[in-house]
């Protein structure tokens, strides 16, 4: 399960940012901040590479000693970025998939809800309540 | 199809709901018009937010003008849009022959003068799911003879 929940909005900055242990917040926003620049780069590549591969999910962005990062970029460029831990060995990919996926259906629903402004931080407690079921169960 | 009818139903009522709210409504026909544009605008973006979740993501802005033709518009219109044109400069004309909007006109020239507060929402419906997908852009439509209609999409280069 994810350490570290992060949706950046189209021009870069954070729409919501969650992580498990409060005292490290600020780590995590950097790491977080430090992937973008992998997501851009993914982004970017698409029509160089020969094997067209348009998909929403990027794969693992990048290993650190401690975490692994995740991205996804939905269409309207908005990215998800999940952060779990190196030591979770038994986390698959296709969880991996699954949880940016429950995340992308949660953030449409957001975005369709006529009370939110496009572009503020997200304030629902829907989207809340998905992202704490992905997180850690820290107690 | 049920869910069509409702839509254009409560279309009409914004539209009377616009004009009835606005007292001395026939001076301040622009700004209706603007607020049905920018009540489009919302729709569209939430909605576009929804239709791509299950899409690749788009190769180049033709691309996603014919998602805008294809998909967007079975999903609004129930049909596709029946021609699409560029001068390959940031100019598209899509062309609707029967738009659904209208149906509710007589056919021809007699309304005329009441299409563009039909064709405000949806201008601004396209110009929404534009936006969403980063593509910044002025929208007009024209109607000429009555149940067809054109839109015209200018793509901003910033």
């Amino acid at each position: 399960m994810a350490v570290c929940i992060a949706v950046i909005a189209k021009e870069n900055y954070p729409l919501y940012i969650r992580s498990v242990p409060t005292q490290n917040e600020l780590k995590f926003h950097y790491t977080v901040h430090t992937s973008l620049d992998v997501v851009e780069e993914k982004i970017s590549a698409v029509g160089k590479s020969i094997g067209d591969q348009r998909e929403l999910y990027l794969g693992l962005l990048y290993p650190t000693e401690d975490y692994k990062v995740y991205g996804y970029v939905t269409n309207s460029k908005v990215k998800f970025v999940i952060v779990v831990d190196s030591s979770n060995t038994s986390l698959r990919d296709n969880e991996i998939r699954s949880m940016f996926r429950k995340l992308h259906n949660s953030f449409t629903d957001v975005m369709c809800n006529p009370f939110h402004n496009p572009g503020d931080p997200i304030q629902s407690k829907a989207f809340d309540g998905i992202v704490s079921g992905m997180m850690v169960q820290s107690s | 199809m049920a869910d069509e009818a409702p839509f254009q139903l409560l279309h009409s009522e914004l539209i009377h709901y616009i004009y009835q709210s606005e007292h001395g409504a026939d001076t301040d026909n622009a700004r209706n018009i603007t607020k049905l544009e920018a009540m489009g605008f919302r729709v569209g973006q939430g909605l576009m937010e929804r239709l791509t979740k299950d899409t690749a993501r788009f190769k180049d802005e033709l691309d996603v003008m014919k998602f805008i033709c294809k998909d967007f518009w079975t999903c609004v219109f129930k049909k596709q849009i029946d021609n699409l044109r560029t001068n390959h400069q940031g100019i598209y004309v899509l062309q609707d022959n029967k738009f659904r909007l209208l149906g509710s006109l007589s056919a021809g020239k007699q309304y005329l003068e009441h299409a563009p507060k039909f064709l405000a929402f949806s201008c601004g419906l396209v110009r929404g799911a534009l936006c969403s997908l980063g593509v910044r852009s002025i929208v007009t439509a024209e109607a000429a003879v009555m149940p067809a209609c054109k839109f015209q999409v200018m793509i901003q280069k910033s």
